[in-house]
């Protein structure tokens, strides 16, 4: 057995001893770099470019700008508002503007300064309410109203009638500051041509399937004609989902000159790249007895979403979606709108479009408690949906391990003994979330498989697959081995993966969404169950036993009860080829038909949901506000762990991320230009900031998963903000309604709260009196 | 990728051939953005702000080599000296910066990271450039904004109605070596001079180390410290590593039984140079340090910052972390 045990990566020895091999590393014969011209402006109109003085300048081999490719495109199939390069308009500082294709890098960066562009600058719009006010303004001219990319309106059940059931009704606004991935490689591809003119391009992506349609289809030619393939890596995050400004360019001077081009992107670049988490204004309503029991939810969200589409179509619906999957709600309304602003366009950050609610649900959810004078981890318990449920807006629940997960944390961080004893200062939160495994519809919609993976087995014994997926760190081409090496029982070094390359690998949509263990892994487990049988029946013969008499593994096949007769692996595939010829099986997930009839009822369905529970502790300096995040208890029902280890590596990445979030990063910008576009000054958190990370994993057997797995890469984010958030308020007693939760906003909290305490008829505060018996101070943190 | 733009490097193995070097090319330590030679000694402020195009010199003069700047020692009649090409990272774990002393590898082990200490030395952070997030962005973003005062305009992005460069003296040993009433010795062709630290800097956010471009700042010497002396650095930033000060707490203080004989507190990371606080001092001078009159010190030197918002942390929260790092600095004096 394989799996559930704690193998290292397969590629874990090329990586730390520097020999994988990423985009920047690729070095081909007679190699041109590029460089990009990005816009100085955050919204200006293009009057002239000339790029003759670039031109001519020694070293120089060609400069690409937005008349060479004037083709729109996007992501996602209906908000295609996007040029490679811009045509008479720039819509953030950093937009490209121009390429500059050179011998070296020094001459393409040397040749930017001599293109010359005039701009007419326009003004910029940087805010979700300055978008919303100006609607005279436009960002883009094909919007019907002001700046509004889109807007949704859903409705489940009667809301008047639940709010009216209320015994209290909460109204909540909260604040969700951007972030960025911050993947620790950067950007960059290399593209090449062959002599039949078809072009190849190495590029760092998570989707190199969506990379292939979309490249193709600006460059005007056939899909057939360009090869994408995914090296190692770096991290994506979300972040490297789309294709960008050099992914055309290099495509596009590869064809012209017949020679291979490298981009790298600079930091700086990374950040401007962005597609990272939005900035969402959220308002919450809700509605709940005196016991608790929610009788509806009005979630608003208003999304800046930046200069561009990206996946925001997806993301403002995925704001709406998944605040129904973890609670008893049976009426929901959900208005999302999504705006257009002067930066950086906004995408898909790890837990896409479901952080921010989920944060600001939590967060209420732990007001409603301490209002009704309710424990927080019971009472998320006794709002817990069952298994195998669906949910007010459609979506269809099987395995759910939500209850197991609050139990696990809480029994772990000793919630109950501990939290009403802790020092002033000190304190405890906790969360609850859910997150897909995987989108239920691809980016474009149609019919055919999420995953497909070819298995093929040589006269050797060694096992090839291939699948089109993309391993950006978190151990897909691990997930894939281990379960074709478990199904054929050979070792995990007889399997080579050859993933991501659409020229030999079967499509697979991409490493997004939290999809792959449980989509490639179902397909590379039908490809290899396929083999498998045929192996069997092989070994069978050659051993005179009945194949279900049978069991592969240790590179055997060998009689079940007389394990001494046996026949090697390779033999058995040498007999199997010679009766049915040439080895290799496919096989390929499509996810079942799921979600209500409703427009917007694609986003949010899944074939199965994880589930995860966070304590956080903290500690608030009550003199300067100093926030020291203690320890996160996070448990995460993974469905089944496929492999223990790379699962609670994904556990303590997403909850140093969430951390991150929650009091340090923010994307933001001043005069229209990013603040802080360094590791030095966007602060992701180091390893003296970390806090001690307990994972656990909640194994529920998700009948549909891959030896019953689910996700572990996305969901175990969601809810580290909303339980630090939680944790800082029973600490010192401010509840910060924004992220980052920095000491400015908890000084100003808690001098707000003085105010409106000092206020005439001010109601008096009604501490938790378990915590007032308790504390051995109850005094109000001096200002 | 941000690229170096191309120079000439120099790695000299004499103070007096770097010097020679200087001369030829008349350039300096100053980081005159125009200088067209600067000396480098680990390079971990002057490659990246060349990356950035902050400065481009022509000629790079490496110190690296350079013994007679290596070394600590230390003795009663002396005091202590050091090398200014003495890495962080050995001054941080130098045994001889005990008691008096102590403050000094506080300091140095709070720089950056540890890779980055390895390589930095006292007496590059001595010469830091002061640093504004207007200013340490690259070439193309500064060009966005049309540049600042300190570099390729005549206004100043941070107080465009103000009366100077406001950029930020963000090195950690130099209001400790403040405090401890150090001196550094500087050599140029035409001899030597002994300054104190103090006089090293001025309120210039451009030209923010008063050396002159033909001068190698060689060692620094501390004061020989009698019985009761005591000192320490507090740094405030957002995390554990990497992070410039948001604020720094320099301080110092003589001790003649419970009573305080001397004191001197510096703050740093607040101006465009390290701030002595004078008034503080006298008020620490003589008395028992009760709560309440380090909580009156604190209020002062509170009182007596005046960030502005050009670095992470907000002007309310550089303030505020002044008066409790202050307070504590001074009471981690008196823990012993």
């Amino acid at each position: 057995m394989l799996i559930g045990k704690s193998l290292p990566k397969i590629d874990s020895y090329a990586k730390v001893t520097g020999a994988a091999r990423y985009a920047d590393d690729i070095k081909l014969p007679r190699m041109a770099f590029g460089r990009i011209l990005r816009s100085p402006h955050p919204h200006a109109r293009i009057i002239r470019i000339d790029t003759s003085r670039a031109r001519a300048y020694p070293g120089v081999l060609d400069v690409i700008t937005g008349a060479d490719l004037p083709v729109k495109y996007g992501i996602m199939p209906t908000t295609q508002d996007e040029y490679p390069f811009a045509v008479d308009r720039v819509r953030y500082v950093g937009d490209p503007v121009a390429a500059v294709c050179a011998v070296d890098e020094e001459t393409a960066e040397a040749a930017l300064e001599l293109i010359d562009v005039e701009y007419e600058r326009l003004p910029a719009l940087l805010s979700i309410e300055e978008s919303l006010a100006h609607e005279d303004i436009k960002i883009h001219d094909e919007t019907r109203r002001g700046n509004v990319m889109k807007e949704v309106h859903l409705s489940f059940g009667d809301m008047e009638e639940g709010f009216d059931e209320a015994d209290l009704v909460r109204e909540d606004t909260y604040f969700f500051e951007g972030t960025t991935h911050a993947a620790m490689e950067q950007h960059a591809c290399v593209a090449d041509s062959g002599a039949d003119g078809k072009i190849t391009l190495w590029t760092s992506t998570q989707t190199p399937h969506y990379i292939h349609r979309e490249v193709a289809k600006v460059l005007r030619m056939p899909q057939s004609h360009l090869r994408v393939i995914v090296p190692a890596v770096g991290g994506g995050f979300g972040g490297k989902c789309e294709p960008f400004a050099y992914d055309f360019a290099a495509c596009l001077f590869a064809r012209r000159h017949g020679r291979p081009i490298k981009f790298t992107l600079s930091r700086e670049e990374a950040f401007l790249c962005h597609r990272g988490r939005h900035p969402v204004k959220i308002i919450l309503k809700t509605g709940v007895k005196q016991d608790g029991t929610i009788t509806a939810v009005h979630l608003q969200t208003f999304l800046d979403g930046g200069a561009y589409a990206s996946y925001g179509l997806a993301t403002v619906y995925y704001t709406g979606a998944l605040l129904t999957v973890t609670y008893k709600i049976p009426r929901y309304k959900f208005d999302g709108m999504r705006l257009y602003s002067n930066k950086p366009a906004c995408g898909p950050k790890r837990g896409h479009g479901s952080t921010q609610p989920r944060y600001a649900f939590e967060c209420q959810l732990d007001r409603i408690a301490e209002q009704l004078g309710l424990d927080p981890a019971a009472y998320r318990k006794q709002l817990a949906i069952d298994p195998d449920t669906t949910t007010v807006n459609g979506l269809r629940v099987t395995s759910c391990g939500l209850v197991e997960c609050v139990d696990r944390v809480v029994d772990s961080s000793g919630w109950q003994q501990r939290r009403h004893h802790l020092p002033v200062g000190r304190g405890m939160g906790m969360a609850i979330s859910s997150y897909v495994t995987g989108a239920g519809k691809a980016i474009y919609w149609n019919d055919m498989p999420h995953s497909g993976v070819i298995v093929k087995v040589d006269r050797g014994g060694g096992v090839a697959v291939l699948c089109g997926s993309s391993d950006i760190g978190q151990g897909s081409d691990t997930m894939l081995a281990t379960v074709v090496a478990e199904e054929l029982g050979v070792d995990l070094l007889d399997i080579r993966v050859h993933a991501g390359d659409t020229d030999l690998t079967p499509v697979d949509l991409g490493s997004y969404s939290s999809r792959v263990t449980f989509m490639a892994g179902n397909a590379a487990r039908e490809a290899a169950r396929k083999l498998r049988a045929w192996l069997l029946e092989a070994a069978g013969e050659l051993l005179d036993a009945a194949p279900d008499q049978l069991e592969a593994s240790a590179r055997r096949i060998s009689v079940r009860d007389a394990p001494e007769h046996f026949v090697s692996f390779a033999e058995a595939a040498q007999k199997a080829e010679a009766t049915h010829g040439t080895l290799s099986a496919v096989g390929s997930y499509t996810p079942p038909k799921l979600g209500g009839q409703f427009k917007g009822a694609g986003v949010g369905i899944s074939p199965a949901y994880s589930y995860t529970a966070c304590v956080a502790e903290v500690e608030v300096d009550p003199e300067t506000y100093d926030i020291k995040v203690e320890k996160l208890w996070v448990a995460h029902d993974c469905g089944r762990a496929l492999n223990p280890t790379l699962v609670a590596g994904q556990i303590e990445g997403s909850a140093y991320m969430g951390f991150g979030e929650a009091i340090f990063e923010e994307q933001v910008f001043r005069k229209g230009l990013h603040k802080a576009p360094s590791l030095l000054e966007y602060k992701l958190p180091t390893i003296y900031d970390t806090p001690d990370i307990i994972a656990m994993h909640v194994e529920t057997m998700d009948r549909e998963g891959p030896y019953g797995a689910k996700e572990a890469g996305e969901g175990p984010l969601n809810p580290i903000i909303p339980a630090i958030a939680n944790a800082v308020y029973d600490a010192i007693g401010a509840r910060v309604e924004s992220t980052p939760i920095t000491p400015d906003k908890i000084a100003r909290a808690l001098k707000e709260q003085q105010r409106r305490l000092a206020a005439p008829g001010a109601p008096k505060p009604q501490p938790d009196p378990a915590r007032a018996a308790n504390r051995v101070s109850q005094e109000a943190p001096t200002l | 990728m941000n690229r170096l733009p191309t120079f000439e490097y120099r790695a000299a193995r004499t103070v007096e051939e770097a010097l020679a070097w200087l001369g030829e090319a008349a350039g300096g330590a100053d980081k005159d953005p125009e200088a067209r030679a600067m000396l480098m000694a680990g390079g971990t402020d002057v490659l990246p702000n060349m990356k950035h195009r902050l400065f481009t010199p022509q000629v790079v003069v490496g110190l690296r080599g350079v013994r007679e700047l290596r070394g600590i020692a230390s003795d009663t009649e002396r005091g202590l000296r050091v090398g200014a090409g003495v890495s962080l990272a050995e001054l941080a774990a130098s045994p001889l910066l005990r008691g008096g002393y102590a403050a000094l590898a506080q300091a140095a082990e709070s720089v950056s990271t540890p890779q980055l200490r390895h390589m930095g030395t006292l007496g590059g952070n001595l010469c830091l450039d002061t640093r504004c997030n207007y200013y340490n962005q690259s070439d193309s973003w500064r060009k966005a904004l049309d540049f600042c005062l300190k570099k390729g305009s005549d206004i100043c992005r941070v107080a465009p109605n103000g009366q100077g460069c406001y950029a930020v003296s963000s090195c950690d040993t130099a209001p400790v070596l403040i405090a401890l009433d150090a001196t550094v010795r500087i050599a140029a062709r035409d001899g030597e001079r002994v300054v104190p630290v103090s006089a090293l800097y001025h309120d210039d956010g451009i030209h923010p180390v008063r050396l002159r471009d033909d001068e190698v700042l060689c060692d620094v010497t501390v004061p020989p410290l009698a019985d009761g002396w005591l000192s320490a650095y507090l740094k405030y930033r957002v995390r554990g590593s990497f992070d410039f000060p948001i604020v720094g707490v320099a301080v110092a203080a003589r001790f003649d039984g419970d009573r305080c004989a001397q004191a001197r507190v510096v703050l740093q990371a607040v101006a465009t140079h390290p701030v002595a606080l004078p008034t503080v001092d006298e008020m620490l001078r003589g008395q028992r340090w009760t709560p309440d009159l380090l909580d009156a010190a604190a209020d002062e030197a509170y009182r007596l910052a005046h960030p502005m918002d050009n670095t992470s942390g907000t002007i309310a929260l550089r303030r505020r972390m002044v008066r409790a790092y202050t307070r504590r600095a001074l009471e981690s004096l008196l823990a012993g």
